[in-house]
């Protein structure tokens, strides 16, 4: 059970992130962890003691693989994140452009 | 970052940049060819085969990229990919139902096996490829406009 | 198991030092260290295709990301309610941690799946698919519904930063301000 609460660590780490600090930057850093941390999740529930990866092999017979299913949906959700974190990117870079700064309170003062 | 109104960086990473480029570029074709018997598949060979470009474009700067893959190439690639996918996917109506798996499956642990998959791998890795480079170049040309401002 | 742990420990110091460096870049640079050790940590919970997969990502990701970083900013600004921001969040951090501790009570033990679907899977999958490699046996052919949304989830993700930074915006707006 200690790797489960490792990995609740490491997802707490960045919540925290993204609810306390205010550089939009750090807080797509915060995201892309606790991305991290539940693909990482999903994984750790598929292991299995002295499993084998699942792919077949030609000479051997195998018989105790891990679980193939967690890993065919973190498979696509590790592409997705990547597209997700491209969108953030992009508004972050507009936002900078027409207000010059990174700080959210900053720009909130700004607006009015 | 100094010098990014030069077009490319210098001559060291220019010549190693030619000399790997395309051994990257067919390592991600190994990649989703191979898909179904080991381990790879589409999204990771499509990433390679988008990270090649990228490679060369950092490199090199924009116009010797565009002159080897023009953008009206990169939108068509990724909209190939989607309709062979989907093609795929309705072809199986033939048989029953979405996504039949209609070919034979043939002989296990050969390439020309597993019936529609690496169909699909090569759609899926046309998609994910193109798309991510798009993103990429779309990243790029922002910074190279406001530039040209100042 | 103790590499595991060893890998589980460095993620953790890489993504607190991540958060708390001020300079962005060497942020970023710390969240690749723990893009990578999450590969190996894949790598070491049998998972291959994610490990390749997760390997490529994170060097794109750290590209775009570097992208983003170019011009400086400060990143950290202690004005306004700075004491009350942080009762806020640890306090829904504690909550979190209590909910999530409990509900972990019930999960099977670590290294012990329950295989309900996946023994199936894993018991036709050759004959059914002929594809060796299961992964994509299951992602292409049992389960292709989740590819095909994950297929528009990229293209609409592409379409939105292709909005998002096009030029016309720029130029329309150029064009009503010289009207003005």
């Amino acid at each position: 059970m200690m790797a489960y609460y490792l990995c609740l660590v490491l997802f707490c780490i960045g919540l925290y992130c993204v609810l306390r600090k205010r550089n939009i930057i750090k807080i797509i850093i915060g995201l892309t962890i606790a991305e991290y941390a539940v693909n990482l999740f999903f994984i750790l529930v598929a292991y299995r003691i002295e499993g084998r990866a699942p792919i077949y092999s030609p000479d051997t017979q195998i018989t105790n693989m891990v679980d193939a299913l967690p890993q065919a949906l973190v498979l696509t959700s590790i592409v997705i994140g990547l597209a997700s974190m491209a969108l953030l990117v992009g508004i972050a870079m507009r936002i900078y452009e027409k207000y010059g700064t990174f700080d959210i309170t900053k720009i909130r003062e700004l607006r009015g | 970052m100094c010098r990014e109104h030069e077009p490319g960086m210098t001559l060291i990473v220019k010549t190693i940049t030619r000399l790997t480029v395309g051994l990257i570029l067919l390592y991600g074709i190994y990649i989703f060819s191979h898909g179904h018997i080991s381990p790879g598949g589409g999204f990771a060979g499509g990433v390679i085969v988008a990270l090649s470009f990228v490679h060369l474009m950092l490199a090199y700067g924009k116009d010797v990229a565009f002159k080897r893959v023009p953008q009206a190439a990169i939108s068509l690639f990724e909209g190939m990919g989607a309709m062979i996918f989907l093609a795929i996917a309705l072809l199986g109506f033939a048989g029953g139902y979405f996504f039949l798996n209609f070919i034979a499956k043939g002989e296990p642990f050969r390439l020309f096996s597993a019936g529609i998959i690496p169909f699909c791998n090569i759609a899926i890795s046309l998609k994910v490829g193109a798309g991510l480079f798009s993103i990429f170049i779309a990243l790029v040309i922002l910074k190279f406009e406001s530039e040209q401002k100042k | 198991m103790v590499d595991l742990y060893v890998l589980l420990i460095f993620m953790i110091a890489g993504a607190i030092i991540a958060i708390e460096v001020k300079d962005l870049l060497s942020s970023v640079v710390a969240v690749g260290a723990v893009g990578l050790a999450l590969s190996i940590t894949f790598l070491v919970l049998k998972a291959p295709d994610l490990a390749i997969t997760q390997l490529v990502v994170e060097i794109l990701c750290l590209i775009i990301l570097i992208r983003a970083t170019i011009r400086k900013d400060l990143p950290f600004s202690t004005s306004g309610r700075w004491l009350l921001n942080s009762i806020i969040t640890l306090a829904f951090i504690a909550v979190f941690l209590y909910v999530s501790i409990e509900a972990l009570k019930d999960l099977p033990p670590f290294g012990y799946p329950i295989m309900r679907v996946a023994e199936v899977y894993l018991k036709e999958g050759l004959l059914k698919t002929g594809a060796t490699n299961l992964v994509a046996a299951i992602i292409l052919d049992y389960r292709a519904y989740d590819t095909l949304g994950e297929a528009t989830v990229i293209f609409t993700g592409v379409l939105g930063v292709m909005t998002v930074m096009r030029r016309v915006g720029r130029k329309r707006q150029e064009e009503t301000e010289k009207g003005d």
